[in-house]
């Protein structure tokens, strides 16, 4: 994992200094004890031009090295950076709820409660914002976390090397049911995966504007459900409820291009008009 | 007429708050009884509550910051204590709702309420002795800035008993923070405690900016001030220009909701990344206003105790300028996870770590201050060295978390707990300890002892390091924090393990109350006569321990840097003026004490929304201070002859012990 191996080598640049630094402030203190008379005492001396340069210019070099490695890991493993694969990505939805996690899958038309699933080795284009406060997207065992925020959306792509069940968690205390705010990530095989879709599609309910307000109220442990269907434009309207959109139920209008975190605030009359 | 106050905010229903209140119900009035029978009242009033003197001032601000560490502990237990129980389906003694305000309060409480007061404490006690001023630039304004800290405690204490506090953790994001979502006086408290501390804050940090610049004493340039005062002034000047973002996010929090505006909510066109970019662009700043006066105090212990002056000066001087200046680049770094995109993420990483080169600097200084020196293990001295030890450490966990790829893993987990604390316990609880310790002589004429001194720092140092490693390790385990519960029954022993580091801390805080209450026992028997304990280099050390209330009978003269040790060597200290002039000194007010009082009472007013107490609460307030504009008896002059009389008492008998300190110091030289 990138991430692992960033914090190995940062740790070690610093351990340059800081293991040193440990080792001769207890070293100076022992032998530089008053009880001590044998040492050197030098009672006026406070300046040296040497050990100055020496103490500003070590710490300069790690720091520029960190620096330059900074930069680049920063670009490499900037959660908004899509990833390269041959595959074709999936897109999941996420929305974080008081409190429970609802996830949309817009090119199959389902959603579930608490659970995702996706294929191995296939690269996971979550676009992530929130219902009610502000939550933090972590899947721990892959990779990054991103903060979901309402009337925001924000960006965050996995990818899943091993098959298996991932713990999932807001990691951004959000209120009382917080501590209960997990989700499953299923990382499947494709067979697996179109199964598991099949399943959600199985289901009887339908995520709409109605369904959705009686999901949003606040509820703890919520079990994993799974909608069978998605009215259109839904995670449009979870961003924007004050919006006409489709899933409103009236004509969608030219949505603010919405890149990253940067978003048009809702225009109050906007608001009066959907209402 | 009592807007949302009832009888039913009184939370009966739970045995903790109310075997709280019945314990402080007792002890307070067992309190207020004891000053009754004794009859203190008037000497209180009259000797601290409407003193305008810095060094009392500076005093009650500890006083309030060791009180308010107990209230702050006592959450931090019960938290471990929860943490420790709540695993794997367990769901521990506190139900979500108390735990999330205790997490909320022990933040708050622990930064505002603990750490500032003692921060600003010391600053009272130490600079204006350290620069040869009578007192602070503008004496009332420091006590008002004391008792609207009080106001703010107060208020904040209140929230135990009355109401709820805040469940939205120490710096109340919206939107979880808005009506909607936190519909309690909760947030309420927190917005009104924190808007009156934080003026008095504010107004301290001016008083002390002019302070350091007009009233230093004639001779006095400004790099050849004490490194103390030095990280004053750069800590003033960081207060002046933070704390004014504090109180507009939280002005504009309030405007959300009390007046239905629309600033941080999720609707109608809030931004909640508004207020978190504001309120870190103070909070930042924040945790160098606390760290970086800590800096002076270890290097005034470390150079007193080493026997030498502070190695590299002028890189001491120049690194605390440039952490100063530095420390509002990088407010970023607390929320990489929001997406800024990874050019602005990569810049707000490396600003953070740019910081950390002045901050190994400083280490560096310290380290070469030891050498060559003559290191008496004093308490001070014991909580620089761990300080020294604890603190890289902590800065090494720090610099990993400002690279934003380790950041995207790590942000939000108890990784991120122990770091911080592995920064604000080894930093700034161990700097003002080892500062108490250091000048508490200073303070009140007598030593503290030593033997409980060292058990207190014993048990804080290992029980730091007890307490929050295991928390870095929970935190690469993936445990976030502000948990209620968690299912991992793997974590359970660290938290375990980390709840009997808290408890050796808790030993620790006990054996620095011991210490503190043996020593004024005893403190016929540590007496510091000479006004030099510690064989001290700077000016504060050259008058009595404690000062006389005009601090020097004729101010002094400056050429160098340790001006005290080198008049020490040239045998020209503690000599007696040829003459004594008049001094001109502020009067006492009590317009402190009542600005305070109608400060809580607008605040507590305005929590409940109880509309005609809070207009009296600020009419009070205005009158107070208009009232106060009009009073033309601020000053008086201290007649010559009383100041002869109150310095000969002082130097005739120090002459006798001075020579036989001299033999003896000579005597260590020669050795």
């Amino acid at each position: 994992m990138h991430e692992r191996s960033l914090i190995y080598i940062a740790m070690a640049l610093m351990s340059v200094v800081v293991v040193p630094v440990i080792a001769l402030t207890l070293w100076f203190a022992w032998r530089y004890r008053a009880s001590n008379t044998k040492a050197t005492y030098a009672p006026k001396w406070s300046h040296s031009t040497a050990i100055e340069a020496v103490m500003w210019g070590i710490p300069c070099v790690i720091i520029a090295i960190l620096g330059w490695i900074t930069w680049t890991s920063t670009h490499k493993l900037d959660p908004y950076r899509p990833l390269v694969s041959q595959v074709k990505p999936v897109t999941i939805e996420a929305v974080s709820l008081d409190w429970k996690w609802l996830f949309i899958y817009p090119d199959y038309g389902v959603a579930s409660v608490n659970q995702i699933a996706f294929p191995v080795d296939t690269p996971v284009n979550f676009r992530i914002t929130s219902g009610s406060v502000m939550n933090a997207f972590f899947i721990p065992r892959l990779g990054s976390q991103i903060y979901a925020m309402a009337g925001m959306q924000t960006k965050l792509h996995l990818i899943a090397r091993e098959q298996g069940s991932y713990e999932g968690l807001s990691s951004n205390y959000s209120g009382a049911g917080f501590s209960d705010m997990h989700f499953k990530a299923v990382a499947t095989s494709e067979q697996g995966f179109q199964d598991w879709i099949r399943q959600a599609k199985a289901a009887p309910a339908a995520l709409d504007v109605a369904a959705y307000q009686v999901l949003e109220q606040p509820s703890e442990r919520v079990p994993v459900t799974y909608y069978g269907s998605v009215a259109p434009g839904m995670f449009e309207h979870i961003l924007h409820p004050h919006a006409a959109t489709a899933a409103a139920g009236q004509p969608m209008e030219a949505m603010p291009a919405m890149a990253g975190m940067a978003v048009a605030p809702v225009h109050p009359t906007h608001a009066k008009a959907a209402e | 007429m009592f807007g949302k106050l009832s009888l039913s905010a009184i939370p009966f229903d739970q045995p903790i708050v109310m075997g709280t209140l019945a314990a402080v119900l007792v002890l307070g009035a067992a309190l207020l009884g004891a000053v009754t029978y004794f009859g203190k009242w008037g000497y209180l009033w009259k000797e601290w509550f409407t003193t305008v003197d810095h060094k009392k001032i500076g005093i009650m601000y500890i006083i309030v910051a060791l009180v308010m560490l107990l209230r702050g502990f006592a959450d931090a237990i019960m938290m471990r204590g929860q943490q420790a129980l709540a695993a794997a389906g367990a769901q521990g003694y506190l139900p979500p709702h108390h735990f999330d305000q205790i997490f909320s309060a022990h933040g708050t409480i622990m930064i505002f309420f603990m750490a500032m007061p003692f921060i600003v404490g010391l600053m009272n006690l130490v600079v204006p002795l350290q620069i040869g001023a009578r007192d602070v630039a503008y004496p009332f304004l420091n006590s008002l800035s004391f008792w609207l800290t009080a106001a703010g405690v107060v208020l904040i204490m209140l929230s135990l008993f009355i109401g709820d506090f805040s469940a939205t953790g120490w710096l109340a994001y919206p939107p979880l923070s808005e009506l909607k979502f936190s519909p309690t006086v909760g947030v309420d408290y927190y917005i009104w405690a924190l808007q009156l501390s934080g003026l008095g804050t504010t107004l301290s940090g001016i008083n002390f900016v002019v302070t350091i610049l007009r009233m230093r004493t004639p001779g006095m340039r400004l790099m050849q001030m004490p490194v103390f005062t030095w990280t004053a002034l750069v800590t003033n000047v960081l207060i002046v220009a933070a704390f004014p973002a504090l109180t507009v996010a939280l002005a504009l929090l309030g405007a959300d909701r009390y007046l239905g505006m629309h600033f941080f909510t999720n609707d109608l066109g809030g931004n909640a990344m508004m207020y978190v970019n504001l309120i870190w662009v103070w909070g930042h700043p924040e945790v160098y206003i606390l760290m970086v006066p800590c800096f002076g105090a270890f290097s005034e212990i470390i150079s007193t105790f080493s026997g030498k002056p502070l190695f590299g000066y002028k890189s001491m001087v120049w690194a605390t300028v440039a952490i100063g200046v530095m420390s509002f680049l990088v407010w970023l770094h607390h929320f990489f996870t929001m997406g800024s995109g990874a050019n602005v993420n990569a810049f707000f990483g490396i600003a953070t770590m740019v910081i950390s080169i002045p901050t190994g600097v400083k280490v560096f200084n310290w380290l070469f201050t030891m050498y060559r020196g003559r290191i008496r293990f004093t308490v001070p001295v014991l909580w620089t060295i761990g300080f020294m030890v604890t603190f890289v450490i902590g800065g090494m966990t720090g610099v990993l978390l400002a690279v934003p790829g380790a950041d995207f893993v790590l942000h939000n987990s108890l990784f991120l707990i122990a770091h911080f604390h592995n920064m604000i316990i080894g930093g700034v609880v161990f700097g003002c300890l080892a500062a108490l310790n250091f000048w508490f002589p200073k303070a009140t004429g007598f030593k503290l002892e030593e033997r409980w001194g060292k058990w207190s720092f014993w048990c804080w140092l290992v029980g730091f390091y007890v307490a929050f490693m295991p928390l870095y390790v929970l935190g690469l385990m993936g445990a976030t924090r502000r948990m209620q519960h968690y299912d991992n029954a793997a974590w359970q022993p660290y938290f375990v393990v980390a709840f009997v580091g808290a408890a050796i801390i808790m030993a620790g805080i006990f054996f620095t109350v011991l210490q503190i209450f043996v020593s004024v026992r005893n403190r016929e028997a540590n007496r510091d006569l000479t006004g030099d304990p510690w064989n001290g280099r700077t000016l504060e050390w050259a008058t009595s321990s404690p000062p006389p209330f005009y601090n020097f009978a004729e101010l002094p003269k400056i050429d160098q840097l340790d001006q005290f040790w080198a008049d020490k060597e040239r045998g020209t200290a503690y000599r007696q003026p040829a003459h004594y002039a008049d001094i001109h000194m502020p009067r006492n007010t009590g317009v402190g004490v009542f600005m305070g009082a109608f400060g809580t009472v607008l605040g507590f007013a305005l929590v409940w929304h109880i509309w005609w107490l809070a207009i009296a609460g600020l009419v009070g307030m205005v009158a107070s201070f208009v009232a106060r504009a009009y009073d033309r008896d601020v000053d008086y002059y201290v007649p010559a002859a009383e100041v002869e009389r109150i310095e000969r008492a002082r130097l005739v008998p120090l002459k006798n012990l001075i020579d036989r300190v001299d033999v003896a110091s000579s005597e260590q030289r020669v050795a």
